[in-house]
């Protein structure tokens, strides 16, 4: 059904049409509209045969879908930025025992200095803890990945996170077609459990494991995020088949047809790139963009195979690897190797900085001339660095670095707009 | 229960053959289910591995078998699991050290949402994993009165990892962290934590404290617990030889000391209401209980102490002993 909503209560709703059993409810901006969402849904008794529990923190949050998932309920959460920090050891947990919880992950900054805007730098934190993460690029991808997601985890019993932009995605109120009830239990069927702790057949589940098996167990895990190279491609295809939508996937091309100059990046900046692509390219430049859906697994032959002979890639990435530069340009450049291409490091929109059209376009601009470096900050105010560079190695007790940058700038508020 | 007023000379426990048959111990009966079966790797006269089986053994009989156990990371997830072995006869979870609350709150969310109401769950974690990293996740699966009985194996420090300080580590007892040296041995007075007594400030329907001494009252105190929906919480001191400095064939016996001595107190408690406490029935000077441990080895010198410190933990123990009317003309051999 067609409706004009904000994107968490879509998430919320799409959640709820997929039957969650347990719903595990934490507080954190931007996520926290879903799980209110999904509050109300079971309250007023829309989402009925589910457990909605208030807990006392993320850790809890995870390790209560834990517990729901490895005793054969459909597990759900959502939390952001310091929150996934917060229940890290249970994340690694939650894939290790190989339980199919699904979580949004509402993107956000990661402190200090405290901020409660969209960047990728949470999600890339926790991108070896063996769970499948997924970007949504729009809101309605949000939903469809949600549907996606819980199949996807219970076919392979591998926990899935679906991240999604906060407040550019958690909070924009857009046009959404939320899938009808009947679609979903099409396409989704019963959570069929390939470990449950039952009276009737008792197991142990999370004995400890020695030198003599541990690599095994591990291989075992990267194993599935493999086989899910396959699924997914799959599932997204089933899913259009069924909704009629391209949803999902591992990577999305835009105009690469003969691009030069292509631009990787996940989640929704991918719309502000496929304008500029458009500017750009009503001006006669080759220019294209790839779009990353999958970012665990890593879908290397793909953006190889994507990538193979454009002379230029840049990655734009909300998040910045301290001490070497990009996360994901690394991995563009794993998929690249052994040729000689270009791979630049745009380090963009980091705590929610706008990532305006002009600034992209003007860098691209920029890489066709200039030599190529490895890193690039967007929009970055050198003079606010210089000068707290300069007033640090001036005196000793030089203050808090956040508040002296503040005061460069004048207002808190000032370098938002 | 009634009151027994005979009981074996030297061990002070009740026979079976002084009971009713229907009071008889689980742990009696040919029909206990061996919960945690043996080949297990627990160091000899474990008081932890004791107090389990009494306990998960109890709680079957209690539930007809219909038992999930959630394990916090510790010496019992350890010498029970060495992969790809297991002694636990009943569905079994690990997760992680400061966690077994919640996961047990997720385990008994999945049985009312699948339509298992008599499925039962317990979670279970040592004083570490309970009383400090744990501490989070219990108060929260408590003070959401989820229908979950936890078990604290108490034995007073971090005995997994060599046996560091614990909030639940008593005064002047010596650990890896709180070594006997300086003017100060061992641990420092004022400090540590009572869970039971933190658990009956949540209002929480069943608080009981046992040990391992007392195997009837330690049963009885497990299956009124599984009689009862709503969070429950059960503390059992369980003397550890190897962190204690004490023999391994004293384990039954310290743990009596501690009892008997005041310094462990025996109670339950309803709604944040002390019900009932277990009367001591011969009391010991808390020397007796302190001088079989190496841990409280710095407070003597030839059998007598050295110092105000024993006195301040015989102080402690009366104190127990008055709070919780422990001393009772009708039940105690004075």
């Amino acid at each position: 059904m067609l409706k004009q909503t904000e994107g968490s209560h879509a998430v919320a709703e799409a959640v709820a049409l997929c039957r969650p059993e347990v719903i595990c409810a934490y507080p954190i901006t931007p996520q926290t509209h879903i799980v209110e969402g999904l509050g109300e849904l079971v309250k007023s008794g829309q989402l009925q045969n589910c457990e909605y529990i208030n807990v006392e923190s993320e850790f809890a949050a995870l390790s209560v879908a834990i517990g729901a998932s490895a005793a054969g309920a459909r597990a759900y959460t959502a939390t952001s930025s310091q929150g996934l920090l917060f229940m890290a050891e249970a994340v690694y947990n939650a894939s290790g025992l190989g339980l199919p919880i699904v979580m949004t992950l509402g993107n956000r900054a990661i402190g200090a200095p405290i901020n409660i805007w969209n960047d990728h730098s949470d999600a890339m934190a926790l991108r070896d803890a063996g769970w499948i993460q997924l970007f949504a690029e729009t809101n309605q991808e949000a939903v469809d990945l949600h549907i996606q997601a819980f199949r996807l985890a219970e076919i392979l019993s591998c926990p899935v996170m679906v991240c999604v932009d906060g407040f550019i995605l958690t909070h924009a109120v857009e046009r959404i077609d939320v899938p009808e009830q009947a679609e979903v239990d099409a396409f989704l069927p019963a959570y069929e459990p390939i470990q449950v702790l039952d009276p009737k057949d008792p197991v142990s589940i999370g004995a400890m494991v020695g030198p003599e098996a541990f690599m095994e167990v591990r291989y075992l895990e990267h194993h599935k995020q493999m086989r899910a190279l396959d699924l997914i491609p799959e599932l997204a295809a089933e899913f259009k088949a069924m909704f009629g939508r391209e949803s999902g996937g591992l990577v999305r091309p835009y105009r690469l047809e003969d691009a030069e100059t292509v631009v990787v990046a996940m989640g929704s900046v991918n719309g502000t790139i496929k304008d500029v692509i458009d500017d750009r390219r009503a001006e006669g430049d080759k220019v294209g963009a790839l779009s990353i859906c999958s970012f665990r697994p890593f879908p290397l032959e793909e953006v190889r195979a994507h990538l193979l002979g454009v002379r230029r890639i840049v990655v734009l990435e909300k998040s910045l690897a301290v001490g070497l530069g990009g996360v994901l340009a690394s991995h563009v450049r794993m998929a690249l190797r052994g040729r000689a291409q270009l791979v630049y490091t745009l380090i963009a929109g980091l705590g929610g900085r706008p990532i305006l059209k002009k600034s992209l376009s003007a860098f691209l601009s920029k890489v066709e001339t200039e030599p190529h470096a490895d890193v690039h900050f967007l929009d970055l105010k050198n003079d606010v660095v210089e000068r707290e560079l300069v007033r640090a190695s001036q005196q000793r007790r030089s203050g808090p670095t956040a508040e002296n940058v503040l005061k460069h700038i004048g207002s808190p508020m000032a370098g938002l707009v | 229960m009634n009151i027994v007023k005979f009981y074996q000379k030297g061990t002070y426990t009740v026979g079976n053959r002084l009971v009713s048959e229907a009071e008889r111990t689980t742990q009696s009966s040919p029909e206990r289910t061996n919960s945690i079966t043996c080949g297990h790797r627990a160091c000899q006269g474990c008081g932890e591995a004791l107090g389990a089986r009494y306990a998960i053994d109890s709680a079957m009989k209690a539930t007809d078998n219909q038992l999930i156990a959630v394990n916090a990371t510790g010496c019992l997830e350890v010498f029970t699991t060495p992969y790809p072995e297991t002694s636990w006869q009943i569905p079994w979870i690990h997760s992680l050290f400061g966690n077994a609350a919640a996961v047990a709150t997720g385990v008994a969310a999945a049985q009312r949402v699948r339509g298992h109401a008599n499925v039962r769950v317990i979670a279970q974690g040592g004083d570490g994993g309970t009383t400090d990293i744990g501490f989070g996740c219990l108060s929260g699966m408590f003070e959401r009165n989820d229908d979950v009985l936890y078990i604290c194996y108490d034995n007073q420090a971090y005995m997994n990892t060599g046996v560091q300080r614990s909030s639940a580590t008593p005064p002047t007892a010596r650990t890896a962290t709180t070594p006997s040296l300086g003017p100060e041995p061992g641990n420092v007075f004022g400090t540590g934590k009572n869970v039971p007594l933190i658990a009956m400030a949540h209002n929480i329907p069943y608080v009981a404290t046992a040990a391992v001494a007392d195997l009837r009252d330690l049963e009885a105190k497990v299956t009124k617990a599984m009689s009862i929906h709503g969070a429950r919480y059960i503390h059992i001191l369980v003397p550890c030889p190897l962190g204690w400095g004490s023999a391994a064939h004293d384990t039954v016996r310290v743990a009596r000391l501690a009892v008997e001595s005041g310094i462990f107190p025996l109670f339950e408690a309803e709604h944040g209401v002390v019900t009932h406490s277990t009367a001591i029935r011969r009391r010991v000077p808390v020397d007796d209980y302190l001088l079989p441990q190496r841990r409280f080895a710095h407070l003597f010198k030839n059998g007598k102490p050295v110092d105000g410190r024993v006195a301040r933990l015989q102080a402690m123990a009366d104190e127990n002993i008055r709070r919780y009317n422990l001393l009772r003309d009708e039940e105690s051999d004075r």
